[in-house]
């Protein structure tokens, strides 16, 4: 008697435990919706929130939120002013740009936005950010004209310094004076949203910034009108990519973050939880040769190497759905205005007969080409594999040296320790932003004649209609020389709720402007 | 017993100052650079080293490693380079999480694994110890990830009971809080039971071929209170020990498990610093989970004394 109550009192708490719990996830669904918040899974957890200081693409996405550039870009790529009133005036020399800001800005302390305030971010935009401190060296003056104008004074003519202030990541984000310093411990800034908390490991809390100054035109990109439409943004770090893949598919994330490309036959399997969203031409993956010291030092050996591979079977490798990679020799897309197609019969070459023939002429000697890779990045590995064995079929010794991702980004900086690193870059809308060997001093060690002539005749034309020919020549330079390798473009996969409604897929997933039909 | 103490004390501070030489040594052998990582691609080597200069690791390791002791003499563990915060803070925000799934990991497994031991040992041979200890080989072989992603895809995403992953909502209460660790303390405790399995049947069957087991059952005493007042109580040490070690193995390992669910714990902690050569928070944060080890074993040495008044100390 007393053991048959013993059993229904357990079986009864039992029930009660589980009616509980599956009462519990409909309620936090409830609650989320009535506080109309957006649970965002990201890769993981932000190394800083200071989004000057890193150019990481993570810190970029949730900050963006919060702080805006003078200018960026629209959805074909065009340079648009954001915090600026209109594109600025540029001296006939290009020396000097005049830049008036918009009237009425807000800052989220309460005071409005000013020409001070312009000035000393960008000058710590240019002591602390790796891409502003480029820039230093370009400036010799910075200052205030008045409350709302700001002038830029160059040494020479440097066409990409208004992309240079657009880009997102690596922000040269205007904050308030008086939030500045190193590290910073406020953040203040003018975007549709305002920092709130951050949790380490569990959550950056955004909410939306009532007093926020939206531009009047059609939104078009990351320009135009902003409206902060949900009242919260909780960005929350979830390393495990097949754990956002079940949280997207559970309801529990209105947006999941770069998901593993095999996870998109069950997101296309469940139309009615979860909505696949492809952005073409996120990034690309490119091979940095070794150009100071080593088997790679020589020019004609490099090109005996960019013969023997093929870059469409390293993509298929490192991608293995075609509806993710493109393999096409052109560094920018087709309808972009730096599209061009000189030098690209080196692409995809993957002549093993002819690349044995320049590498005797080259004087190679079966020297181990030491190939530095990481398996954090699992497309990474998956090429430098392929990559190997079609050195090998072209008779180079190949020798792959897997490391992770902390000693890959140690050991590239001394030239005595690597050939050939692989590496990848998203997909930016100007040249001189990626891939850094475009510039000084990046490991690779590019520098030749050529380069600097082709880089400054590009960086030096102020006209855009001008560059994107001769970033063309650049092009060229790049397939002959031979310093790195533009393996081809890829696709990214993230997801989101069919409730999230107004989402554009972009580099740098943004929230503003999208709203959350219940 | 005073004497006990102090001699476990100084021992205790013996072994930690080891493990703090072990693990700056071991730290700052492999390769990496937490500045790179931190600065990213556009970084110059000029930009590496200014900022390298600024945390004070160009400085040679000796001379950092004193400046660490010194810290570390007056309860300072550094600050972390990736979280802007000192490592100290860092591991109280992530002490919550880890400890109560340490706990309701390891009250599942204890629940799992004596009684399976137990039912194991008395019949032992028989049809339902093979099954026990078939179990028990499939716990100890089933990797927890595996496990995880499975129960997650049951019954959080087909049945929604559970959250896929995360700590409860900003301000979420502890009942909400300790929902989201239901799932992975399920992984755990079935995983761990499986040791605890093992080590309970290995200790009864050992008492149960005792003399006084024997005498018990002469006496004409019920075959329940022969196992469990009899022999369970003497076959307790080894069981103790193994849960004690259990709990402290969790506080530091629960990194697969932390990570596949999300939780921000110490393990996950301690893998985004590793991958990042956090140098503070990976000294800290094993530092830290040493001492607990040390702590725990102390503890369990103890309850010995409770557990059989036999033991001295």
């Amino acid at each position: 008697m007393m053991s048959q109550f013993l059993i229904r009192r357990r079986t009864a708490v039992a029930a009660a435990l589980f009616a509980s719990a599956g009462a519990v996830v409909p309620l936090l669904a409830q609650a989320q919706a009535n506080k109309s918040a957006l649970n965002l899974a990201m890769i993981g957890e932000p190394p800083t929130l200071d989004i000057m200081s890193t150019p990481a693409d993570l810190v970029c996405i949730i900050m963006q939120h919060v702080y805006e550039p003078l200018f960026t870009f629209d959805a074909k790529s065009a340079l648009v002013p954001l915090l600026a009133e209109n594109m600025p005036k540029i001296s006939a020399d290009g020396k000097q740009y005049s830049i008036t800001l918009r009237k009425g800005v807000m800052l989220h302390n309460g005071r409005e936005l000013n020409a001070d305030d312009v000035v000393a971010s960008l000058k710590r935009w240019m002591e602390v950010s790796p891409r502003g401190k480029s820039i230093s060296k370009e400036v010799v003056d910075l200052s205030a004209k008045g409350a709302n104008g700001v002038e830029i004074t160059l040494k020479n003519s440097y066409a990409p310094l208004l992309s240079q202030l657009a880009m997102a990541s690596g922000m040269a984000a205007i904050m308030a004076k008086e939030s500045l310093a190193q590290p910073l411990k406020e953040f203040v800034g003018t975007g549709p949203y305002k920092f709130k908390e951050r949790r380490p490991d569990q959550y950056v809390l955004l909410t939306r910034f009532e007093g926020y100054s939206a531009r009047k035109e059609a939104p078009s990109g990351y320009g135009g009108k902003r409206t902060a439409v949900v009242e919260e943004l909780r960005f929350v770090p979830v390393p495990n990519a097949n754990t956002r893949v079940e949280g997207a598919l559970a309801g529990q994330f209105h947006y999941a973050d770069l998901l593993p490309i095999e996870a998109l036959a069950r997101i296309e399997k469940a139309p009615g939880k979860v909505v696949p969203i492809m952005t073409p031409s996120f990034g690309f993956p490119y091979l940095v040769f070794n150009t100071k010291e080593g088997v790679m030092a020589a020019q004609p050996t490099r090109k005996a190497v960019q013969t023997a591979i093929g870059e469409g079977e390293m993509l298929a490798a490192g991608f293995g759905d075609t509806r993710f990679f493109i393999a096409e020799g052109n560094h920018f897309p087709k309808g972009t205005p730096f599209f061009s197609t000189a030098g690209t019969d080196s692409y995809n070459e993957r002549d093993a007969a002819k690349a044995k023939t320049q590498a005797t002429s080259a004087g190679y000697k079966g020297d181990a080409i030491r190939i530095l890779t990481s398996r954090q990045y699992d497309f990474h590995y998956n090429m430098a594999l392929i990559m190997a064995e079609q050195l090998k079929r072209a008779g180079f010794k190949a020798e792959l040296n897997v490391v992770d991702w902390a000693t890959l980004v140690q050991r590239r900086a001394d030239s005595k320790l690597w050939d050939i690193y692989i590496t990848h870059s998203g997909q930016f809308p100007e040249p001189m932003l990626s891939p850094p060997q475009l510039g000084d001093g990046a490991p690779g060690w590019w520098s030749s004649p050529a380069k600097q002539a082709a880089l400054s005749a590009l960086n030096q034309e102020a006209n855009p209609a001008k560059r994107g020919a001769l970033w063309g020549k650049v092009q060229q330079v790049v397939y002959d020389e031979v310093p790195y390798i533009n393996v081809g473009k890829f696709a990214s996969l993230s997801a989101r709720a069919p409730g999230l409604e107004g989402y554009t897929p972009n580099t740098y997933p943004f929230f503003w402007n999208t709203s959350l039909k219940n | 017993m005073i004497r006990y103490l102090l001699s476990r004390l100084a021992g205790m501070l013996v072994v930690m100052s080891l493990v703090a030489v072990l693990v700056f040594i071991l730290t700052r052998a492999a390769s990496g650079d937490p500045i790179a990582v931190l600065l990213g691609d556009q970084a110059t080597a000029e930009d590496i080293a200014r900022v390298q200069k600024l945390y004070g690791l160009d400085k040679p390791l000796p001379v950092q490693f004193g400046y660490w002791l010194k810290e570390l003499s007056h309860g300072n563990l550094g600050d972390s380079i990736f979280l802007q915060r000192p490592v100290t803070q860092a591991l109280w925000e992530r002490a919550e999480p880890t400890t109560l799934l340490a706990l309701m990991a390891v009250a599942i497994a204890a629940c799992i694994g004596v009684p399976c031991g137990i039912v194991s040992a008395v019949f032992r041979g028989k049809a339902i110890d093979q099954i026990f200890t078939g179990l028990a080989m499939l716990g100890a072989s089933v990797p927890s990830f595996w496990f995880g992603l499975v129960l997650m895809q049951i019954f959080a995403v087909s049945l929604g009971w559970f959250p896929v992953s995360g700590y409860g909502d900003p301000g979420a209460p502890l009942w909400q809080r300790m929902h989201s660790l239901v799932l992975p303390a399920v992984v755990l405790g079935v995983l761990n039971s499986a040791l605890i399995i093992r080590f309970t049947r290995a200790s009864m069957l050992d008492v149960l071929g005792e003399d006084y087991v024997r005498t018990a059952r002469a006496k004409g005493l019920s075959e329940s209170v022969v196992v469990l007042k009899h022999a369970l109580r003497n076959a307790l040490v080894p069981i103790v020990t193994v849960i004690g070690l259990t709990v402290a193995l969790m506080i530091g390992g629960a990194v697969v498990t932390e990570t596949v669910f999300g939780l921000p714990g110490v393990g996950n902690l301690v893998v985004s610093a590793v991958l990042r050569r956090d140098y503070p928070v990976i000294q800290g944060a094993l530092l830290v989970v040493a001492a607990i080890y040390v702590v725990i074993n102390f503890g369990v040495d103890l309850l010995y004394t409770v557990v059989d008044p036999r033991v001295k100390l």
